[in-house]
C-alpha cells in the first residue's frame, strides 16, 4: 500500500528536482525506502490517537504540477500584509511563482530566494542543513516529505547580520490543486549572532478545494541568534495540512514562535525544537480558530538537553459548532538540564455545546533542580465579564465577540512584529464577524 | 426618573430584596447605606440587569419605561449606569478600546454617528482629566492588574465617559486612600447636574461630607427600614445599625 502511494505521488521515478545535488539523492531515496516500510501512522498509534487522517491515507492523490499556475497579483493580495519591502516568496500549489514573488534589496550574503533554485547551485549551507535537521526516522509525513519535495522557501542569515525586514513566504492554492499532494519544504538558517523574522502562509484561492499539503520547516538558530517564525494555517476547510517544523537552537539563541491555524478540514502541526547549549529561550505561541467540523491538531515537543534554558509555551483555541482541538505538549528535561524553567498553558474556549477538546501535557522531567509547570482549561465565556460589557451599553453578540476577540488577542499581543500582529487581529476579527454575523448583524 | 415600587427578587430559592420602594427625581442624590449582605449590592444589579437575579414582584419605571422589561445594554443605552463593587477584569481589551465600543455603542443607540478614534482621544483626554489621570491606563487591559482603587477609579472614568442620567455607584468609595477618595467625590460633584440622578451606595459616612445626599436610605433585610435627610448618616455612625433594626421593628409605618 505505501508502495502505491509513493507510486501515485510519482515520487520513485525521483522526478522531483531532477538537477538536485548528488548528495541529497540517496538521502530522498532512503526517506522513501523508509516511507514504504512504515507507511501511514496506524490508527493505534498514540501519537495519532486523536487525529482523524483517514482522508488522508484513503485519498489517491496526484503529484502536484511543476510549474506555478498563472494567478493575477490581485488576486493574491489579500494574503500579502506589512511593508512594500518586505520580501515575498510566491509558491502556486507548491511552485515557485517568480512573477509573484519579490525579493528585495538584502544585506551582502543573505540568501532568500526558492530551495529548488538554491538546490541547482548547491552551496555549504544546503548541505550543512538541508534534511539534517527533521528526522525521517518516525515520522511517515517528514518521510514522504524529504523523499518528494521540489520547492520551497530558502532564508540564510550569515553571522552577525540583522535582516530587519522579515520574509514572508505564500503558499497558495488554486483550483488546479484539487485531488494533490503538496510537499513544501523550507529551511531557515539564521548564524551566530543574527537576526531574522519569517513568516509563512497557507493560503487558498478556492475555500472548499480538496487537498493536502504536507509542509517540513527546519529550523537552525545559531548561538546568540534571535528569529521570529510566525506561521498563517488558512486552507481550504476542506483540505488536509500535517506539517512539521523543526528546530534546532544553539547556546544564547532566542527562538520565538506564533502558530496561527485557522484553515483545514484536518489540519496538524507538529512544533520540535530542541535546545542543544545552555542558556536558551524558546517562546512558543498559537493560536487555532475552527467552525464547522474542522480538526486542529497541535503537537509541540520541546527538548531541554541542556541546563540553564527557559521555554515558555501558551496556546488558546476558540472552537464553535462542532470542530475539534487536540492539544499535546511535551517537554523533555534530560537529567543534565538543571535550572530548566519551562511553563506551558493550553486555554480553550468553546462557543459551543458540541465542540470538544483533546489536551494534555506530558512532561517527562529527569532532572531535579527544575521550574516546570503546565496548566490546560477548557471553558466558556465569562458571564460576568459579559456583563458588564452589557452593562455598559454593548449588546451581547457584540460583547461575546469583544470578549472572544480578548481573549485570542492576549496570545497575539505576544508577537513581536506589529505588522504581523495587526494581520493576526485582522483574521480573527474577519472570523468572528463571520461566525455570529449571520442573522444577528444587527441588534434585535 | 425612577421609580421602584415594592420589589422583590431573588438569587436562586432565596429572596434577597422584600419589597423596596424608592423614588428618585431628577437631579437627586441617595445615599443607601445599610449593613453587610442587607441587599445594596443586589439592588444595584438588579436595575442594571443582572441575569443571576430573579424579579418575583414589583416595578421599576425609568423616564416612564418599564426597566425590568429590558436587556442590560438597553438599560445602559437609556442612560444607567452602574459602577461595581467589584469591578471585572477584562483581560486582552484595551482600556480605550472597551470605552470607545461602549461609547460608540451607547452613540448609535441614540442614533448619532460613531466617533473616529482621533475624536475619541480627545474626548478622553478631557475625561482623564476629571479623575485626575495620566493617559497610560488607557493601554493597559480593562481593569487588568489595576490595584483595587484603580478599579474603581476606572469605574468613574467611565461614568465620566457615558454620560448616564441615572448613575449607582456600588461602594465607589471602599478601597480608596484618602486623596483617590477626593478625587472620585469631586469627579462625582463634577458630573452632578439638574437632570442626573445618583444612587451612593455606601458604608462610610465620610464619603457623604464630600458628596451631599439629598436623601439617606437604611437597607435592612432586603427593605428600606429609615430613610432622611443627609443626617441620617451622621445618627447612623453614633448609633449602629442595630438602632435602625429595633426602629423599624417597632412601629408600622417605617420605610418609603
Ligand atoms: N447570586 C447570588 N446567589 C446567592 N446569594 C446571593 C447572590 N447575590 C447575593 N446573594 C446573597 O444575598 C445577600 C445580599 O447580598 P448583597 O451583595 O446584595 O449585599 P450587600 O448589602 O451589598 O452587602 P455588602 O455591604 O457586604 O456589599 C447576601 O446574603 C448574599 O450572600
Ligand atoms: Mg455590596
Amino acid at each position: 500500500m505505501s508502495e502505491a502511494v509513493l507510486q501515485d505521488l510519482d515520487i520513485r521515478a525521483g522526478a522531483a528536482i531532477a538537477d538536485g545535488p548528488e548528495w541529497l539523492e540517496p538521502v530522498r531515496r532512503a526517506a522513501a525506502d523508509r516511507f514504504a516500510v512504515i507507511g501511514f501512522p496506524a490508527a493505534r498509534d498514540e501519537e495519532w490517537r486523536f487525529t482523524p487522517i483517514a482522508p488522508i491515507t484513503r485519498g489517491i492523490w496526484r503529484p502536484s504540477p511543476g510549474v506555478a499556475a498563472r494567478v493575477p497579483a490581485d488576486r493574491l493580495a489579500p494574503f500579502i500584509f506589512g511593508q512594500a519591502e518586505w520580501s515575498t516568496l510566491v509558491f502556486v500549489n507548491g511552485a515557485y511563482s517568480e512573477a509573484l514573488s519579490r525579493v528585495m534589496d538584502l544585506p551582502r550574503g543573505v540568501l532568500v530566494g526558492s530551495l529548488a533554485e538554491a538546490l541547482r547551485g548547491d552551496g555549504a549551507v544546503l548541505r550543512a542543513h538541508l534534511t539534517r535537521h527533521a528526522p525521517m526516522e518516525g515520522s511517515s509525513f517528514t518521510a514522504l516529505n524529504t523523499a518528494g519535495f521540489r520547492d520551497g522557501g530558502l532564508v540564510h542569515v550569515p553571522a552577525g547580520l540583522d535582516l530587519d525586514r522579515p520574509v514572508h513566504f505564500v503558499y497558495l492554492t488554486t483550483a488546479d490543486a484539487e485531488g494533490t499532494a503538496i510537499h513544501p519544504r523550507n529551511l531557515i538558517v539564521v548564524e551566530r549572532g543574527a537576526h531574522a523574522s519569517v513568516i509563512e502562509s497557507y493560503v487558498t484561492l478556492v475555500p472548499d478545494a480538496v487537498y493536502w499539503t504536507n509542509p517540513v520547516t527546519e529550523v537552525a538558530a545559531a548561538a546568540g541568534s534571535w528569529l521570529e517564525h510566525t506561521r498563517i494555517q488558512r486552507e481550504s476547510e476542506r483540505a488536509h495540512h500535517v506539517a512539521l517544523t523543526q528546530v534546532d537552537q544553539q547556546r544564547d539563541s532566542h527562538y520565538r514562535s506564533f502558530s496561527m491555524a485557522m484553515g483545514g478540514a484536518l489540519a496538524r502541526h507538529n512544533l520540535h525544537v530542541r535546545l542543544n547549549d545552555e542558556n536558551i529561550e524558546t517562546l512558543m505561541y498559537g493560536l487555532y480558530l475552527t467552525r464547522g467540523e474542522q480538526v486542529v491538531d497541535n503537537h509541540t515537543a520541546i527538548f531541554h538537553d541542556q541546563p540553564n534554558c527557559r521555554s515558555w509555551e501558551v496556546y488558546k483555541g476558540v472552537l464553535d459548532d462542532r470542530s475539534r482541538a487536540v492539544f499535546n505538549g511535551k517537554v523533555f528535561v534530560r537529567p543534565e538540564a538543571q535550572k530548566t524553567d519551562a511553563k506551558q498553558t493550553n486555554r480553550n474556549l468553546l462557543l459551543s455545546d458540541w465542540a470538544k477538546v483533546n489536551t494534555k501535557p506530558q512532561l517527562e522531567i529527569f532532572a531535579d533542580d527544575v521550574k516546570c509547570t503546565h496548566g490546560a482549561t477548557v471553558g466558556r465565556l465569562d458571564d460576568v465579564a459579559l456583563f458588564y460589557a452589557r452593562s455598559r451599553g454593548v449588546p451581547k453578540e457584540a460583547a461575546e465577540r469583544l470578549l472572544t476577540y480578548a481573549f485570542a488577542a492576549e496570545v497575539i499581543e505576544e508577537v513581536a512584529l506589529e505588522p504581523v500582529r495587526n494581520e493576526l487581529d485582522r483574521l480573527v476579527l474577519s472570523r468572528l464577524e463571520a461566525q455570529r454575523g449571520g442573522g444577528a448583524a444587527g441588534q434585535g | 426618573m425612577l421609580e421602584i415600587r415594592d420589589l422583590r427578587a431573588t438569587a436562586g430559592d432565596k429572596e434577597i430584596l422584600r419589597g423596596i420602594n424608592l423614588t428618585v427625581n431628577p437631579g437627586e442624590v441617595h445615599a443607601v447605606m445599610g449593613p453587610n449582605g442587607s441587599g445594596k449590592s443586589t439592588l444595584a444589579q438588579v436595575l442594571a440587569g443582572h441575569p443571576a437575579y430573579r424579579v418575583t414582584n414589583g416595578s421599576v419605571s425609568y423616564d416612564g419605561k418599564d426597566l425590568l422589561d429590558m436587556e442590560p445594554e438597553e438599560r445602559a443605552q437609556a442612560g444607567v449606569f452602574l459602577a461595581f463593587q467589584y469591578p471585572v477584569e477584562i483581560p486582552g481589551v484595551s482600556n480605550a478600546y472597551f470605552l470607545r465600543a461602549a461609547y460608540n455603542e451607547i452613540r448609535k443607540a441614540k442614533g448619532l454617528e460613531e466617533i473616529d478614534s482621533m475624536d475619541f482621544i480627545d474626548l478622553l483626554e478631557e475625561k482623564l482629566r476629571v479623575v485626575e489621570w495620566g493617559p497610560e491606563i488607557m493601554s493597559r487591559a480593562v481593569n487588568s492588574g489595576f490595584s483595587g482603587g484603580e478599579k474603581k477609579r476606572n469605574e468613574i472614568l467611565q461614568l465620566a465617559v457615558l454620560e448616564p442620567r441615572l448613575a449607582v455607584l456600588d461602594e465607589t468609595d471602599s478601597g480608596l486612600d484618602i486623596d483617590a477618595l477626593r478625587i472620585v467625590a469631586a469627579g462625582v460633584n463634577k458630573l452632578r447636574s439638574p437632570d442626573r440622578s445618583f444612587v451612593v451606595v455606601t458604608h462610610y459616612q465620610r464619603l457623604l461630607n464630600y458628596i451631599i445626599p439629598d436623601f439617606v436610605h437604611v437597607l435592612s433585610n432586603g427593605r428600606i427600614a429609615m430613610s432622611g435627610g443627609k443626617d441620617l448618616a451622621l445618627e447612623l455612625e453614633a448609633k449602629g445599625y442595630e438602632w435602625v433594626e429595633a426602629a423599624a421593628a417597632a412601629p408600622a409605618g417605617a420605610g418609603a
